[in-house]
């Protein structure tokens, strides 16, 4: 009866106790070298506290642009690969409608890149 | 086998009516062009070529306007863009309103004759208070990037007007707003005032948009559509919980009724109205409050109009505690932006009153009304803000209300015509004021409201005294010795002020042409 599902719990079942084993058998039998790095936020950005290593206590708001800039051409993209997918059965509508999309992306690219939004200094 | 063939099908393409979008089209495209050419441009053409660009975009939108509401057109209306756009009679009418209150405010924004290089600052990301920021208010340049975003707010307003789904309405919200949050923080005077209120509006309205998206999804588990006419057909049914179907309409009202700034969901409006620079105050008293108003009335007539007995009680309570606080606080300012800012929550409660007169036969009597209220109200504003633009002393503008005594001695003229706008706004008979008051105030008494009615003429009363009380003080006292002086303006300035003020003396003397296109047809639903 739960037969398509018992794959899938078996599946749960060994990631479970891998990461159970992992965790439980690390502190016996790994070796402990502690460093700084080893003890920061993993993948988390820069430390916000106590201070940022650059600009005495404020993060450069540069970063803010480029992350913003980053998520623009992120949500190009995502619109952009369910069009190749379909570009055939979309037409010449589908064209023009991307062409005009990817255009209106372009002219704030321009501005962003005209005003020195590119520039990191 | 079958999926194949469904797969290997061409998509459809949604049928577009060119002509009926060419307004919004003409808008939203000059906006881009002025996006490029704010980056393509030497910083001296830009003012100039910004300005024809968007002068002429708004005259070519309404060319389009006027060429597509005179020929042959469905009297219903056309939903086109499969289904997410209605261009009806209202929307034309809200469009027409929403380009000519553009073209006024336009004129006030690109003003260089009041302030020396415009009222807005050259470099607004500038620190306040810091030595680059007092080097940069005497130069005479400004961000003429308030020129693309005020396109893009206009095409935002013009869509939201005109969506006839929940989702078009969230997107066009979000298009007309994010450029106003930016407009407030240009002030080139008072600059922590003005970040001050962009970033209010902005927080206050990021949390209004959240209401609004939560009260879509609400109505789309309820509907299981977001267009506004399969809210209606599923509200008519009776199989389901109405739990979904008021919970949604709810927090999508508060949504709406933040941006209209009616009642208590005013809070942001007089700091984000006096800290916004002047001319970007009377753009969004005016637009914003059409667009806002023209967006709840087709809610509610299109999508809540079968629901209105369980609805309304909420919404008249809402109009009364707006007149109550717009007239009762206005009575307590000292500046004279937040003074405006305070009469138009009472506005908002008295255009609210029009929005929610629905009979019970299913007609709408508030809806020519409203419409017309609106676009007498908004040319009523921009004329008053073009007005406060020009009293002025060494800091820029002097708001305050005792810096206002005695202005009839210096100058007569001023003084007049800000005394004829302030009688519009109280609603005394000859302005356009009255004759809106007067047609809301007949629907509602139509609908069954005429209690709302009664309360809302005290309202007035109350409302009427402040409006007095700063003519009394521009005539009847002493001018201080240090007061301010009054600029005379340049052309634009002029204009605006001119075509606001001759507007609200010719819709307060002739208003039949108007309030028979206003009435010329419903909402297409």
């Amino acid at each position: 009866m739960l037969d398509p599902y018992l794959p899938l719990v078996l599946m749960f079942a060994l990631a479970g106790a891998f990461a159970l084993f992992s965790v439980t058998a690390a502190p016996y039998i790994g070796p402990r070298r502690y460093n700084k790095a080893k003890l920061d936020a993993y993948e988390c950005g820069i430390e916000p506290s106590p201070q940022p290593v650059v600009g005495g206590g404020r993060m450069p708001v540069a970063y803010y642009l480029t992350a913003m800039l980053f998520i623009l051409f992120d949500i190009e993209m995502v619109f952009l690969y369910p069009f190749a997918v379909a570009a055939d059965k979309l037409g010449l509508f589908g064209l023009v409608e991307i062409v005009l999309f990817v255009a209106t992306l372009g002219f704030a690219y321009v501005y962003v890149w005209r005003r020195g939004g590119l520039d990191w200094n | 086998m079958n999926l194949l063939v469904a797969q290997a099908q061409q998509i459809e393409a949604p049928q577009i009516d060119y002509g009926a979008i060419a307004p919004l089209l003409v808008v939203l495209g000059a906006a881009c062009m002025s996006v490029l050419l704010e980056a393509l441009l030497p910083k001296h053409q830009r003012w100039a070529v910004q300005l024809v660009l968007t002068l002429g975009t708004l005259v070519g939108a309404t060319g389009a306007l006027i060429f597509y509401a005179t020929s042959e057109r469905p009297a219903q209306g056309v939903a086109t863009l499969a289904g997410a756009i209605a261009v009806d009679s209202p929307s034309l009418f809200l469009w027409a309103t929403l380009l000519v209150l553009a073209f006024g405010s336009v004129l006030l924004i690109a003003d260089r004759s009041v302030e020396p290089g415009g009222a807005f600052v050259a470099q607004a990301a500038i620190r306040p208070g810091t030595i680059q920021d007092r080097a940069q208010a005497t130069k005479t340049g400004m961000q003429t990037e308030v020129f693309p975003l005020t396109l893009f707010a206009l095409g935002g307003m013009m869509t939201f007007v005109a969506s006839n789904d929940l989702l078009t309405m969230f997107v066009a919200l979000e298009v007309l707003s994010l450029p106003l949050y930016l407009m407030c923080g240009l002030a080139r005077r008072r600059r922590l005032l003005s970040q001050e209120a962009a970033v209010k509006y902005f927080l206050l309205g990021a949390f209004a948009s959240a209401f609004f998206l939560y009260g879509v999804a609400l109505l789309y588990g309820y509907a299981g559509s977001v267009k506004l006419s399969a809210i209606a057909t599923a509200a008519a049914g009776t199989d389901r919980s109405d739990t979904l179907l008021f919970a949604g309409f709810g927090l999508l009202v508060v949504g709406l009724l933040f941006k209209a700034a009616v009642g208590p969901f005013h809070s942001w409006t007089p700091d984000v109205y006096q800290g916004a620079p002047t001319p970007v105050t009377a753009f969004m008293a005016a637009c914003t409050k059409v667009a806002a108003f023209g967006g709840i009335l087709r809610v509610l007539t299109v999508a809540f109009e079968n629901t209105q007995w369980e609805w309304r009680g909420v919404l008249y309570g809402v109009a009364v505690v707006s007149m109550v606080i717009g007239a009762v606080l206005g009575l307590t300012q000292t500046d004279v932006k937040r003074m405006i800012a305070y009469s138009s929550v009472a506005h908002a409660g008295f255009l609210l009153i029009g929005s929610i007169a629905l009979t019970p036969e299913g007609t709408a009597p508030g809806v020519s009304a409203t419409l017309f209220y609106l676009l007498a109200y908004g040319f009523t504003t921009i004329a008053a803000f073009g007005i406060v633009s020009l009293v002025r002393n060494s800091d820029g503008e002097a708001t305050h209300l005792s810096q206002w005594a005695g202005l009839a001695k210096r100058s007569p003229i001023v003084a007049g015509v800000f005394t004829f706008l302030l009688l519009a706004l109280a609603g005394i008979p000859l302005t356009s004021g009255f004759i809106g008051k007067f047609v809301v105030f007949s629907a509602a008494i139509e609908a069954g409201l005429a209690p709302l009615v009664v309360i809302a003429l005290v309202a007035s009363a109350v409302a009427a005294f402040f409006y007095l009380r700063v003519i009394v003080l521009m005539y009847f006292s002493e001018p201080a010795p240090d007061g301010p002086t009054v600029t005379v303006p340049g052309a634009f300035t002029t204009i605006a002020i001119t075509l606001g003020a001759v507007v609200t003396l010719v819709l307060g003397l002739w208003p039949t042409f108007v309030l028979d296109w206003a009435g010329t047809g419903t909402f297409l639903s």
